[in-house]
């Protein structure tokens, strides 16, 4: 490998702890510390720390910010208030996904929308492009201003609240607020990417170390441990959350995703909209569906589903599932085959592997 | 860390050669790379293979890694303790962890394979 991976303000940190790392869209980042299934269970019964900070952020201001931002995104911004953030999207004109991402409203015409890694570098020249020499609004790759740590699982409150002056029982699902953690700037946001509650703290990158090994030391006695991008990603399935690149992408609209709640044609204009009012009239040919397998092994990415020795679909994700113990996925499948119940044939190889259709998601918190 | 007495392969799997039966399984760094093992599958006593066939996966959480032999043979045992207790092949990759016993066919196939001591250099290139 020729190009030289980024490192986080705490790869150091993971490097002590005895994290393997690996390359993960332009990063090192680490995949898990004592292992991924501890790591997952901890997460589910106690809570966990997850170094996030190789996701990308940019900065909307600008007295036209709000109505540049409801032209960028199919979500209703004029409904988003100061103090909350809300899930949405960069459609391409098809109404296909550029990413998917958290647009969060700091207040006085700023905005703070967080995108994927992989994606950011391509995120911000759409919204730069798109800004172009509109009045008011100010386009700004800020990634570099943040670190970002998630602290997820039932425990969270517990732990966050001897180390910050957030009053956390007042910032709700989706709020979030500014205040100090570990006694440095952060924002607080209660968001994450685990079907469970908890938080992400978004940080100056010289703060990270420090607020990183506060939360540690504050949250062994309540069971707490780093978890890594392996865990995260069997938490996220569970919990039925898309992944860029997985369940959605460039080929895929959040109708088909099942993410119709991103999307308010209601509102007025929006990059896609026509597409998708389009797309809804004419109804849909495939939907993401989840499955459990029933035979013996795991279904993983780009395995066919295969319906009468065709090819009719693909899966997007697949692992086996630390929290049922058993294997799961999520799949494109024509509508014909997205009935609950409904018997799936994936295939890789010359192998086949018997599923079934399951409700969405697997995993609801208590 | 790798037994002195076991072959090694680029597969990163061992064999451990008692007179005419050959004992496979993955090696550490193998073990390591994959994560917490769930599932493995290997195939029937008495199917016959020829070398570098593909024998059987082993599936961890986020990964699947493909079983080789290295060695032309009948199957004459597998590690049926795996279906129930798969990290085994974790806790103890040259050891219980062991996958399939094959008689071989043809002792020669064997001279290919790596010593402990080219085993730990390449694997440390490896990773």
């Amino acid at each position: 490998m020729t190009e030289k991976l980024r490192h986080t303000p705490l790869h150091d940190a993971h490097v002590r702890a005895g994290a393997k790392l690996v390359e993960f869209a332009g990063w090192r980042m680490p995949v898990q510390y004592s292992g991924l299934i501890e790591e997952h269970r901890a997460v589910r019964a106690a809570a966990g720390l997850f170094d996030v900070s190789h996701m990308g952020e940019v900065r909307v201001a600008g007295e036209g910010a709000e109505a540049f931002l409801q032209r960028m995104t199919p979500n209703d911004v004029a409904k988003l208030r100061p103090g909350r953030a809300h899930y949405s999207a960069l459609l391409t004109a098809e109404g296909t996904y550029v990413d998917d991402l958290l647009v969060y409203n700091l207040g006085d015409g700023e905005y703070l929308l967080v995108v994927n890694a992989a994606n950011a570098a391509a995120d911000y020249r759409w919204l730069a492009e798109h800004a172009g020499s509109a009045a008011g609004v100010e386009v700004e790759d800020v990634s570099d201003e943040y670190a970002l740590l998630a602290l997820q699982g039932p425990s969270a409150p517990q732990v966050l609240r001897g180390l910050t002056d957030v009053a956390l029982a007042e910032v709700k699902r989706y709020g979030f607020a500014r205040g100090r953690v570990d006694g440095a700037e952060a924002i607080v946001s209660r968001t994450g990417y685990t079907g469970e509650d908890g938080f992400e703290i978004y940080a100056a990158p010289r703060d990270a170390e420090g607020i990183w090994e506060a939360l540690l030391e504050a949250g062994r006695p309540a069971g707490l441990v780093p978890a890594g991008l392996g865990a995260r990603d069997t938490l996220r399935l569970e919990a039925a959350m898309a992944l860029y690149g997985h369940e959605i992408d460039r080929t895929t609209t959040p109708f088909e995703a099942g993410l119709d709640w991103t999307v308010k044609l209601e509102k007025g204009d929006f990059v896609g909209r026509e597409a998708l009012v389009a797309r809804r009239e004419a109804g849909l040919e495939r939907r993401l569906v989840g499955f459990e397998v029933t035979g013996r092994g795991i279904a993983r990415h780009d395995h066919e589903v295969v319906a009468d020795g065709e090819a009719v679909g693909r899966v997007t994700s697949g692992t086996w599932s630390p929290t049922f113990e058993k294997a799961l996925g999520m799949a494109y499948v024509p509508v014909a085959l997205a009935a609950t119940g409904t018997r799936l044939e994936i295939r890789w190889k010359q192998r086949s592997l018997e599923a079934r259709v399951v409700d969405l998601p697997f995993y609801r918190k208590g | 860390m790798y037994p002195k007495n076991y072959l090694y392969t680029k597969e990163h799997e061992w064999a451990r050669v008692e007179e005419d039966v050959c004992v496979l399984g993955i090696t550490h760094f193998a073990q390591d790379e994959l994560g917490e093992v769930v599932f493995v599958e290997l195939p029937e006593v008495g199917q016959s293979f020829e070398a570098n066939d593909e024998i059987g996966t082993i599936e961890s959480v986020k990964a699947v890694a493909e079983v080789f032999t290295p060695v032309s043979g009948e199957v004459i045992e597998v590690n049926g303790a795996l279906s129930d207790d798969p990290e085994r092949v974790n806790r103890d990759p040259h050891g219980e962890g062991w996958l399939v016993k094959m008689k071989i066919r043809q002792a020669g196939e064997l001279e290919d394979l790596m010593s402990a001591e080219e085993y730990e250099s390449f694997a440390a290139g490896s990773g």
